[in-house]
């Protein structure tokens, strides 16, 4: 009898009846996966698909249009994946950049107290934000497609930039041995700058003097390097683009798929960060300013050194999660036919081999992978970022 | 517990199996339609007009199997399909059959789990250009753009004909025929490369389809037809037979108005299913051809009345004539 008690005491226990629904919870994910896997590989089995990673050093045999490394149709499958991976980083970097800073300006000037700047912004916003971002592309891709000229019309800046319905063709950088102590300036030019703009951080809080540092700046970011260059006598000249036959030759190109989804992520994924920089702005209190206003500060110094770093607080986690969203959304690529992750390899290669799972797989995880590095980011900045001593 | 666990997921993998076994035949008997997986428009052979109604040398083999296995023509579902999600709706058991100018090779026959049921067009790459570019062989492309459908075998054609003509090329890929169509009409490439019938279906949905030449060569073999699952031999015997009723009908010289006439030709009467048992061994009712022909047409009526001269597409029978008339379309003996 008294065992008995101690058994439904066992039971009725709310730590042991945790853990043990915990362990049937556990079990039954367990069992889903178990059983999806075992039913996936029974039936590729049954259906003889061919399977596993063999396909990846096998040669492609077709062509891409835009790859920032070489690549023929003789290299791999897999050469194929690491021409997809690169485009995608490039169109999410490009499209990151364009958006902050698109974002941070319309953020700003959605609380202008100019009401038709303040209107023209929520008017972007609203526009932007509420139309889906597949429709942007498609609509930034046609109307590229519809309205520049055709090679032989092309705008022409200068007889360097070229702009039409093939892309924007632009002078390629080609660089000469030499080069390389141009771009040692450049990086001793901005370690200087940091030293200089210490020594005059110093000497006004010692003396009270304060000095512009900005034509020191220059002269060290942009001067140091110039003198360089020409010093080694112009290690650098530029491949400029032509019209030979049907097309452009030479130069680097822009084609109007990249461009069409690096203007529709960016101009999309700026309305999100436009909403995250007003409510950071808005999230700081108004006795802030105040007292900014009261110590004397002027409009520019209580944004800059009062107002700001706060906002950023409140601002930067949803602007990271802006960039991981921008980053997911262009697979969308696949529409239009820029050859990123989605569409070359995701696309191209599984159906010339046909192998969905091994290759949806390897694609999933890269853009699991490139999400988690972002995340990891947001948590670092987060805690650098955070009120600190408290 | 644990044994539980392994009961359960030995059923579970039993009714797994047994999804993939169940005949493909009974499958489409019990639900009273053949799915059929197709282009997303292809004029001529398989497009939908405004009502929805499926018409095409494509939807003419889907639509033949409806009536040889269910009795009625009209009993298809028909999921359009895009080439890079043909296989995987395939393979997946979404639809029944494929057809949807599939090119027969044997990367797909080998190593995707599939079967192709014979050709219903064999067809070769070409290359179409606007007239007023002046071009009259396709050996002059050398640095054009060219536009071309994403994942299909013509993307591997180009690449191997650029390769051993030395011709360097743009390639704009797209996911969609449409797509392509209004890349080239757009003119972001010179040049519209895919199957030569693809190009003459193009062709003709153009405004003013004499402003494009269709250029003289042709790079590639592209036998185009049904596509089943591999590993239902029922299934694929039933749509490989459906399709060569049309063809040897048309070589009887039965057609859909004089199906009915009772001849003293015995070959004749054995298609008809009015003689003999053929129909037992692929398991269907005995008038299967017969309502093949009757609701379909026979081979060189689908192809008249879709792709065929009289019709805005225009394709001469040209390789797709019969082998007795100068072309290589042949059906084994109904015997």
């Amino acid at each position: 009898m008294k065992q008995d008690n101690s058994i439904l005491s066992f039971l009725n226990n709310n730590e042991t009846r945790a853990i043990a629904f915990q362990v049937i919870t556990l079990l039954i994910i367990a069992f889903v996966f178990y059983s999806g896997i075992s039913n996936l590989i029974f039936n590729i089995e049954a259906r003889e698909i061919h399977t596993g990673f063999a396909f990846l050093s096998n040669r492609a045999g077709f062509d891409i249009n835009e790859s920032m490394i070489a690549y023929t149709p003789e290299h791999s499958n897999l050469r194929v994946f690491y021409v997809g991976l690169i485009n995608t980083l490039v169109v999410a970097v490009v499209g990151i950049i364009f958006a902050t800073i698109i974002g941070f300006i319309i953020g700003i000037a959605r609380l202008s107290n100019n009401w038709l700047i303040s209107k023209l912004a929520a008017g972007y916003i609203e526009l932007f934000r509420n139309i889906p971002i597949l429709i942007q592309i498609l609509i930034w891709y046609n109307m590229a497609l519809l309205t520049l000229p055709s090679p032989r019309g092309s705008f022409n800046f200068f007889d360097s930039i070229f702009i039409n319905k093939r892309g924007i063709y632009v002078p390629e950088p080609v660089i000469e041995t030499g080069f390389v102590w141009v771009l040692i300036a450049v990086v001793l030019g901005i370690a200087l700058t940091f030293l200089m703009k210490r020594h005059f951080k110093q000497k006004h809080s010692k003396t009270g003097v304060y000095t512009h540092t900005i034509g020191y700046s220059i002269g060290l970011i942009f001067g140091l390097p110039l003198v360089v260059f020409f010093l080694l006598g112009s290690p650098l000249h530029f491949d400029y683009p032509a019209l030979t036959g049907f097309n452009f030759k030479g130069g680097r190109t822009f084609s109007p798929e990249f461009l069409a989804l690096a203007v529709a992520l960016s101009v999309y994924t700026a309305t999100y960060i436009a909403e995250a920089i007003r409510s950071g702005i808005e999230a700081v209190d108004k006795g802030q300013k105040e007292a900014a206003a009261a110590l004397g500060l002027t409009q520019t110094q209580s944004l800059k050194l009062v107002v700001l770093p706060q906002a950023l607080r409140v601002a930067i986690p949803p602007t990271i999660n802006q960039y991981l969203n921008l980053t997911k959304n262009s697979s969308l690529a696949t529409a239009i036919g820029y050859p990123e992750l989605m569409s070359a390899f995701g696309g191209t290669v599984l159906n010339q081999v046909g192998q969905a799972v091994e290759i949806l797989g390897m694609t999933m995880a890269v853009y699991l992978v490139i999400s988690l590095f972002i995340s990891l980011l947001l948590n670092i900045v987060n805690k650098k970022m955070s009120i600190k001593g408290q | 517990m644990k044994q539980l666990v392994k009961l359960s997921v030995a059923s579970l993998l039993v009714v797994g199996a047994l999804a993939v076994q169940a005949g493909t035949l009974a499958d489409v008997q019990a639900k009273g339609n053949v799915t059929c997986g197709v282009s997303k428009g292809l004029a001529g052979f398989s497009a939908a007009d405004s009502a929805g109604n499926w018409t095409g040398i494509d939807v003419d083999v889907c639509r033949a199997v409806a009536a040889a296995v269910l009795g009625d023509a009209t009993a298809v579902t028909f999921v359009p399909l895009t080439a890079k999600e043909r296989f995987t709706a395939l393979q997946s058991g979404e639809i029944d059959m494929l057809s949807r100018n599939t090119t027969w090779t044997i990367t797909r026959d080998a190593s995707l789990g599939l079967n192709f049921a014979g050709v219903n067009y064999y067809d070769g790459q070409g290359f179409m250009v606007k007239s007023s570019l002046g071009i009259s062989s396709a050996m002059e492309l050398g640095g054009a753009a060219v536009c071309i459908q994403a994942g299909t075998t013509t993307e591997l054609n180009l690449a191997d004909w650029g390769k051993q003509n030395g011709i360097a090329y743009t390639s704009v890929v797209s996911d969609t025929n449409a797509q392509t169509r209004s890349n080239y009409d757009a003119g972001r490439c010179d040049v519209l490369t895919t199957d030569a019938s693809g190009l003459y279906s193009i062709r003709a949905q153009t405004n003013d389809p004499s402003e494009h030449v269709v250029l003289p060569e042709i790079i590639s073999k592209e036998p185009l037809g049904p596509v089943v699952r591999q590993g239902d031999d029922q299934w694929f015997n039933i749509v490989r037979w459906s399709l060569n009723a049309m063809i040897t009908a048309e070589e009887i010289g039965v057609t859909s108005a004089t199906v009915d006439v009772v001849t003293n030709n015995p070959e004749r009467e054995r298609l008809m299913g009015r003689s003999g048992n053929t129909h037992e061994h692929v398991g269907l009712s005995s008038d299967w051809t017969y309502n093949i022909i009757k609701q379909v047409g026979n081979y060189a009526e689908s192809f008249e009345r879709n792709i065929g001269l009289n019709t805005p597409i225009g394709i001469a029978r040209g390789v797709n004539a019969l082998w007795s008339n100068g072309g290589i379309l042949y059906s084994p003996p109904f015997r």
